[in-house]
């Protein structure tokens, strides 16, 4: 225990003394704070500025029926007599655009629109604007004033979701907690993830590339080294993930008093928690698989692209992530938070929208300890030996042979 | 221990040191069978070695001999004292990557020898050194011997081994072909000759059943009962000068090559 502890201590050291560690840790929330502070520059510097300039639309009326008129925004419609007065006033910018109401307006509703800049297809802004003009000008004196002002305005939604289940009210969700946060915490929990077993695949394939497995190994053995750089490396990650957590948690409580989307932001308990034990967990499953691969390989460039078999199925969460945002109960989830390589990155997607049931909880994280007890069986079989064929990848046949030695 | 290649030197090694499982039988060490607390009596330089490359000297030396169960303090005071036996102190703050290969395999050396184990097994210590490193390494290792530290040395340089070694254990093809001491194989395997130089002509002697001439000395073949001295005796009693009088015995690169083709 005391060698395993000497190694677990020496990788730890090694690794939190990385540049590339140090940046990653702390570039995360230094990258968040410089965010928070651009846009609160944005909002206090934009907010003395001068008031922006009136926005002014010009038209031709053929039919006689449009009067003048601002919206209730402010912005001016000014009546032009003929199509050359509106267009010289468009290029001497005194309207951003104007249109033509033509004669056959009534029966057709066409309406001819000038522009000098260059659009895909019409601003949804503008539209809404016109049809406001449009529409006023037309129920003007022909129904109830209330009447035109509601047919300018007809939808206010005030939507309500309620529990299926209870039949209660749902309290409406932050979009910010509701769609984003999920994507942040997957992305950062995987990244933590992957660079920390990949701390793992480097170093043992940089021992292995070394020729200094055999050192090791005449001082301790494989399973005290393999135990050793899976407990010290997996405390360089979670010590990672805990700066990240707990910046997290400050840059939340700064966030939300200036960034209005934001308000009322806090990261769930449970979320910690759980995040903690699916990081663990989720770590020790890709570390002890990714000290297989740096056993196998012959170099560690060689190593690092077989990473991308362990790799690609951690990530298909995010991949899905579409899907998630509409429908996080989805049975594709259920599915992904109980297959173990999947699990962490779904589950803390799940957690951070509290959208995951006990049951699939507590049994994800069953099936993760059964994987972990199994592929550490499978791996101590091999690692020694895989460790000590230089220059050469072991066949299938081998694999095979050393898994039944044991 | 000698042997051709692939004849299974470094497997053995790597058995006894439970680097690998052995198929069958029973490797005893310090006459029990190995346990993990054993490893920290043996230093092992292995054939394919190397260090953390971007470790300081000192701490890669400090840690590796932690692993023996060294305390860190006492393991610095000895690496400090053996950096300065090789005369590569003023480098034990520089990584590992910044020293020259030759610097390098000295700290592999002493990484083997830094927890002053009892039994030191050297997988081809000498390669790739050059003769100045070869004759540091050299002299600890006969140094250690003279403290009379068990050391295991496989080495294809037979010079070496007639230089430095007590017994010799050859093997071919996993097996054992030859072990004792390097005197009594020398001896077992002498030519049955003897070179004599000498002024004026030998004569008819006895106990010599024939004669080669190489020009400035003679080779005397014995009947296989004779021993050498009696042959001496002779040429004293005729006084004879003798300027030579030297047992024929082969090199251990002849005994080397003799035992693997009679193997074969």
């Amino acid at each position: 225990m005391k060698k395993t502890w000497l190694i677990a201590r020496h990788e730890f050291t090694l690794t939190i003394r990385r540049i590339s560690y140090i940046l990653l840790t702390i570039s995360f929330p230094l990258l968040a704070l410089l965010g928070i502070l651009i846009y609160q520059g944005v909002v206090h510097w934009g907010g003395d500025g001068a008031p922006p300039e009136e926005l002014k639309i010009g038209y031709v009326d053929n039919t006689g029926m449009f009067n003048e008129y601002t919206s209730p925004d402010g912005v001016v419609f000014m009546l032009y007599d003929t199509n050359d007065e509106a267009k010289e006033a468009l290029f001497e910018e005194v309207v951003s655009e104007y249109f033509v109401i033509p004669e056959y307006y009534l029966e057709t509703g066409v309406i001819e629109r000038y522009t000098t800049k260059r659009e895909l297809e019409l601003p949804g802004e503008t539209m809404a604007l016109m049809e406001d003009f449009l529409v006023a000008n037309l129920l003007s004196g022909e129904v109830h004033e209330e009447v035109r002002e509601r047919a300018q305005a007809p939808l206010l939604p005030v939507s309500t979701r309620l529990d299926p289940e209870t039949g209660e009210v749902i309290p409406p969700e932050n979009p910010f907690t509701a769609f984003a946060l999920p994507f942040i915490f997957a992305l950062l929990f995987m990244m933590s993830l992957f660079f920390t077993s990949g701390y793992l695949l480097q170093g043992v394939s940089e021992e292995k590339e070394n020729r200094l497995i055999e050192i090791l190994l005449s001082s301790v053995s494989a399973r005290q080294l393999l135990t050793g750089k899976v407990m010290g490396l997996g405390a360089a990650g979670l010590l990672q993930i805990l700066v990240w957590l707990a910046s997290a948690v400050g840059l939340a409580a700064i966030a939300s008093a200036t960034i209005l989307p934001l308000g009322g932001l806090t990261i769930p308990i449970g979320l910690i928690v759980f995040g903690i034990i699916y990081f663990i967990l989720g770590y020790l499953l890709f570390g002890i698989l990714m000290a297989a691969i740096g056993s196998i390989g012959a170099t560690a460039r060689e190593s690092s692209q077989w990473t991308t078999i362990v790799i690609l199925p951690a990530i298909i969460p995010v991949w899905l992530y579409s899907l998630f945002i509409i429908n996080p109960d989805h049975i594709v989830f259920t599915i992904l938070t109980l297959f173990p390589t999947t699990a962490p990155v779904t589950a803390v997607m799940r957690l951070s929208i509290a959208s995951l049931p006990t049951w699939e909880l507590l049994l994800s994280i069953a099936i993760l300890i059964a994987s972990i007890i199994g592929a550490m069986w499978l791996v101590v079989r091999v690692f020694r030996a895989f460790l000590l064929m230089y220059g050469k990848r072991p066949s299938f046949r081998e694999f095979w042979r050393y898994i039944q030695a044991g | 221990m000698v042997g051709p290649n692939g004849a299974g030197k470094t497997t053995t090694i790597r058995m006894l040191m439970d680097i690998i499982k052995a198929d069958s039988g029973e490797i005893r060490v310090f006459g029990q069978p190995l346990k993990e607390e054993t490893k920290n009596r043996i230093g092992y330089l292995p054939e394919e070695r190397g260090l953390y490359r971007k470790m300081r000297v000192s701490d890669s030396l400090v840690y590796l001999a932690s692993l023996k169960n060294v305390e860190s303090r006492i393991a610095s005071g000895r690496a400090e004292e053996l950096l300065r036996q090789v005369a590569m102190l003023p480098h034990k703050g520089k990584k590992i990557s910044e020293l020259s290969r030759g610097m390098g395999q000295i700290i592999q050396f002493l990484v083997t020898i830094i927890h002053d184990p009892d039994l030191v097994i050297l997988d081809e210590p000498f390669a790739g050194l050059d003769p100045v490193n070869r004759m540091l390494i050299k002299d600890i290792v006969m140094e250690l011997k003279g403290q009379g530290k068990t050391i295991i040395l496989s080495t294809h340089m037979m010079n070496e081994v007639e230089e430095m070694c007590d017994r010799i254990l050859m093997i071919d093809e996993g097996r054992v072909v030859l072990y004792g001491n390097l005197a009594e194989i020398k001896w077992r395997y002498r030519n049955n000759s003897v070179f004599v130089a000498c002024e004026g002509t030998i004569g008819e002697l006895e106990g010599v059943s024939g004669r080669k001439e190489h020009g400035k000395y003679v080779e005397l073949f014995l009947d296989g009962e004779t021993p050498p001295q009696k042959i001496l005796s002779q040429l004293v009693e005729r006084n004879i000068r003798v300027d030579r009088f030297e047992v024929s015995t082969p090199s251990l690169n002849e005994i080397f090559l003799q035992v693997v083709e009679k193997g074969r």
